[in-house]
């Protein structure tokens, strides 16, 4: 009797510690949050969408000029050709890039003529009939930071882009890899959770966002330059794993809460970070950096330098990350507590502080990949991370639940079929489906996943 | 069920201290259970005595307190609020009764919203309609439940959300428009009329009682209520009868030791998807009735929702019959206090209007947490009976 009383006392002091621990956890961050939040609400421009090429207006000296068409984010038509005229009454020859419209920086005040060059318009482009080919409009001031815009009637919906097959397989695999990489970094870690505590953890999705909210904080609001704030970023993202299953995660497994019941704490923690990040930095997409990226050019495949260097430090850490499991003592001891926590206990291996560093990493790398997210995919808002959650758990499953070098398999195939399966005629609106649709039914095939143990699984 | 299985095993406690509540003796158990019975009906008092005085206040006074009061009751009223209700038993049933981890309920909804608006759209008949929503769901359920009720639970979670998101994602489909509408989605009024014919209330007019005041019919009043509620109270009854059955217990017994019920003899496999389809059913004609006063949007039904569904049954208690109610009542009429207070009485330089709605969601996932950590059973469950490992 006085040992279950005393498991008893033993267990609501672990609750009360649990409940203090868990509101100064949550309140600090909200609190010093909301502290911030109005003194940059006011700061930032409402510069909602993602600019398609970069201008730079100066309030009082320039202002920028943007020559496009209705459905140019939908369709973009590289190489359209406009004559500008300059006040002076000299031309100019200009051509649309990737994004389908043309911007430039103007500094002079007058009147400014716009004409489209007809036999630039590739196959399935036209232009209205009995719209104009030519626009004028004077540019009256400079104290503005609104564009000077000239919208041509141009119709782009049976635009195809024009490239060989090789060419777009090419290109699309390169983007599957890219991405494979970046959802890769993130699926490590949640299999990493849940091989060594059993969670299925659905607010890692909101890790990966908050990697790349920090990162655009430390960026654009304390002004950091941008590899100081990476650094930041990622250690702040460790220190929130830390703080995750210090506060929480540990005295929950102490209480014996079901997995059902952690996996429901974690839909709650999502909902909680997905509105703090809309209070905090708004409901708007947001870019850590702003310059229009430089895109290079290898054989068939374009892509933007930033998305090189992501792809080169996503396969440097996941080799680290794989080699640090096979081959050091932790990692040993990581798997050994995926495979049998009890036996792992059992020789010895002190399972919390495995799973406390498991936290830590994948929380790290969570954030990591959402900078990457944020920096190869246009910008961060606060359901990116939901986005790519299902892509993240199909990625896991796929590859076999539990094993990390599955996950890094399973993510990279999970890419690939997103960005390949336009190029078999799906259409684009289903790419994420394809996967998830592939997924389902290789469960049904081979319910252990790619790289799981063949053992009962019903 | 996880017993023979490593993967989803707990790491084993150093100090022993989980499984509090397993060796208990039996005559403790009943005092426990006396006193968790006693608690839940304080706090359904509490509850329902909240609500009678937000009410009163509502009807009798006027000024910022008693108007946000009033959309409190409102929401708690609103047939949008019943319509998740009813897909909360469905998913009561999935795995409150049988343990099954369903995260696609939305997805349920979804497909019966899809096939009810649909049929009527393209010039069905009414009763056609209802039946092609719910064989929607019966159809999805099954194919879902085939490659999945023999394998382990989680098996089933991840199918079912993946499931869900595809169904959304189809209803998106720009090449679809001409049916579900795409991304836009199809208004009311495109599939609401023989509905709204079938009303016996007045045609026209309004009526108003306390903090209500609706039309008689119309898109959104009386008649669209009543048929809500009264649909919710008849499924409560439906199902209250079903789990006291022969058949309920079978349920209750799958939840507990799968393989003790198939030692008996049972066909577990077939059970589960009986208990899978019935449960999708009800969330499809959850869906249904979501979609009558306002328009069927892909974007509506995604995983926000189902994560509401799942917040609403652990806050009103899974595994019992009332709970699932209590739980969406109270869900969606405290995110409307939240709001309305957190907008009325914290000052626009700290949080403007939009922002207190974001902050009342935070709360809502905030208290998610709190109550699956403090009070796992809800406020209507039995500690026991939610021993839940899957």
């Amino acid at each position: 009797m006085t040992d279950r009383h005393a498991v008893r006392s033993l267990g609501s002091a672990a609750g009360r510690t649990v409940a203090g621990s868990l509101l100064l956890a949550l309140l600090l961050p909200l609190l010093v949050m909301f502290a911030a939040t109005p003194a940059h609400a006011e700061e930032e421009p409402p510069a909602d969408t993602p600019e398609p090429a970069a201008c730079e207006a100066v309030i009082g000296e320039s202002r920028c000029l943007k020559i496009t068409y209705p459905g140019a984010e939908a369709n973009p038509v590289p190489g359209i050709k406009y004559t500008i005229t300059l006040p002076g009454g000299e031309q100019e020859a200009v051509e649309t890039d990737e994004s389908g419209v043309y911007v430039r920086e103007l500094t002079e005040e007058g009147e400014y003529g716009v004409a489209l060059v007809r036999d630039s318009l590739p196959e399935g482009v036209h232009l209205e009939t009995g719209s104009p080919e030519e626009f004028t409009g004077r540019l009256l001031e400079l104290n503005s930071t609104n564009e000077f815009t000239f919208n041509f009637s141009i119709r782009a919906e049976d635009y195809v882009a024009e490239t060989s097959t090789f060419d777009y397989v090419a290109q699309s695999a390169a983007s599957g890899l890219r991405l494979g990489l970046v959802l890769a970094l993130a699926a490590v870690g949640l299999s990493l959770i849940y091989g060594t505590t059993g969670l299925s953890s659905f607010s890692h999705a909101e890790q990966v966002t908050l990697g790349g909210m920090t990162c655009y904080i430390f960026v654009n609001w304390v002004g950091l330059p941008f590899l100081a704030a990476a650094v930041l970023t990622v250690a702040f993202c460790g220190f929130t794993g830390y703080l995750q299953d210090a506060v929480m995660w540990k005295p929950l497994r102490r209480r014996g809460l079901g997995l059902i019941q952690m996996m429901i704490v974690t839909i709650g923690l999502s909902l909680a970070l997905q509105y703090t990040f809309q209070v905090v930095v708004g409901a708007r997409q947001v870019r850590i950096i702003s310059a229009k990226p430089e895109t290079i050019e290898i054989g068939p495949v374009v892509l933007t330098l930033q998305s090189y260097i992501a792809m080169g430090i996503a396969i440097v850490v996941l080799t680290a990350v794989g080699y640090a499991l096979l081959r050091t003592r932790l990692g040993r001891a990581t798997r050994a507590v995926s495979d049998n926590p009890a036996l792992a206990l059992a020789s010895g291996i002190d399972v919390d502080r495995v799973i406390r560093l498991v936290w830590i990493l994948a929380c790290a790398l969570a954030g990591l990949a959402g900078i990457m997210l944020a920096l190869v995919f246009n910008g961060i808002k606060w359901d990116s991370g939901m986005q790519i959650l299902l892509l993240l758990f199909a990625a896991v499953t796929l590859g076999g639940l539990g094993t990390a070098f599955g996950a890094l398999i399973g993510s990279l195939v999970i890419g690939m079929v997103v960005e390949l399966s336009p190029v078999f005629g799906i259409p684009g609106d289903l790419k994420y489906a394809t996967a998830l649709l592939m997924l389902i039914l290789l469960l049904m095939v081979r319910p252990q996943g790619l790289l799981g143990k063949a053992g009962r699984v019903g | 069920m996880s017993n023979d299985d490593k993967l989803t095993e707990k790491p084993a406690d150093p100090n022993g201290t989980d499984q509090v509540d397993i060796g208990a003796l039996p005559e403790e158990l009943t005092e426990t259970r006396d006193l968790d019975g006693r608690k839940a009906a304080i706090l359904t008092a509490v509850i329902v005595g909240a609500f009678a005085v937000m009410g009163a206040v509502a009807t009798y006074m006027n000024g910022t307190l008693p108007g946000i009061f009033g959309s409190v009751m409102r929401e708690a009223i609103s047939p949008q609020t019943a319509a998740v209700a009813i897909a909360v038993i469905g998913l009561n049933i999935h795995f409150g009764f049988t343990g099954l981890l369903n995260i696609g309920q939305a997805g349920f909804m979804l497909l019966g919203a899809y096939g009810f608006a649909i049929s009527v759209a393209q010039g069905l008949s009414f009763p056609v309609a209802i039946l092609i929503g719910i064989g929607a769901a019966v159809l999805f359920a099954l194919v879902l439940g085939m490659p999945t009720l023999k394998l382990r639970g989680d098996y089933l979670a991840i199918v079912t959300i993946s499931a869900a998101e595809i169904v959304r994602y189809v209803g998106r489909l720009s090449q679809l428009t001409d049916y579900t509408g795409g991304s836009q989605g199809l208004p009311g009024a495109r599939y609401n009329e023989p509905f709204i014919d079938w009303s016996f209330l007045p045609a026209t007019g309004r009526f108003a009682i306390g903090p209500f005041d609706y039309q008689w019919t119309g898109s959104n009043g009386w008649w669209v209520r009543l048929v809500a509620w009264t649909l919710v109270f008849v499924i409560l009854f439906v199902v209250w009868l079903l789990v006291r059955s022969p058949w309920g217990r079978l349920l209750k017994g799958i939840r507990e030791d799968e393989d003790a019920i198939r030692s008996l003899g049972k066909n577990v496999y077939a059970v589960k998807m009986q208990a899978l389809v019935l449960g999708g059913v009800l969330g499809a004609i959850g869906g249904m009735l979501y979609v009558l006063p306002t328009s069927v949007q892909a974007d509506s039904m995604g995983r926000n929702l189902t994560f509401f569904i799942w917040t609403a049954l652990l806050l009103g208690g899974a595994a019992t019959i009332f709970g699932p109610v209590l739980g969406t009542i109270l869900f969606f009429s405290l995110r409307i206090l939240i709001r309305g207070v957190t907008d009325a009485y914290v000052p626009d330089s700290i949080l403007n209007t939009q922002q207190a709605n974001q902050f009342a969601w935070i709360v809502v996932g905030v208290v998610l947490m709190l109550l699956v950590i403090f009070r796992p059973q809800g406020i209507l469950g039995n500690k026991r009976e939610l021993q839940f490992n899957a």
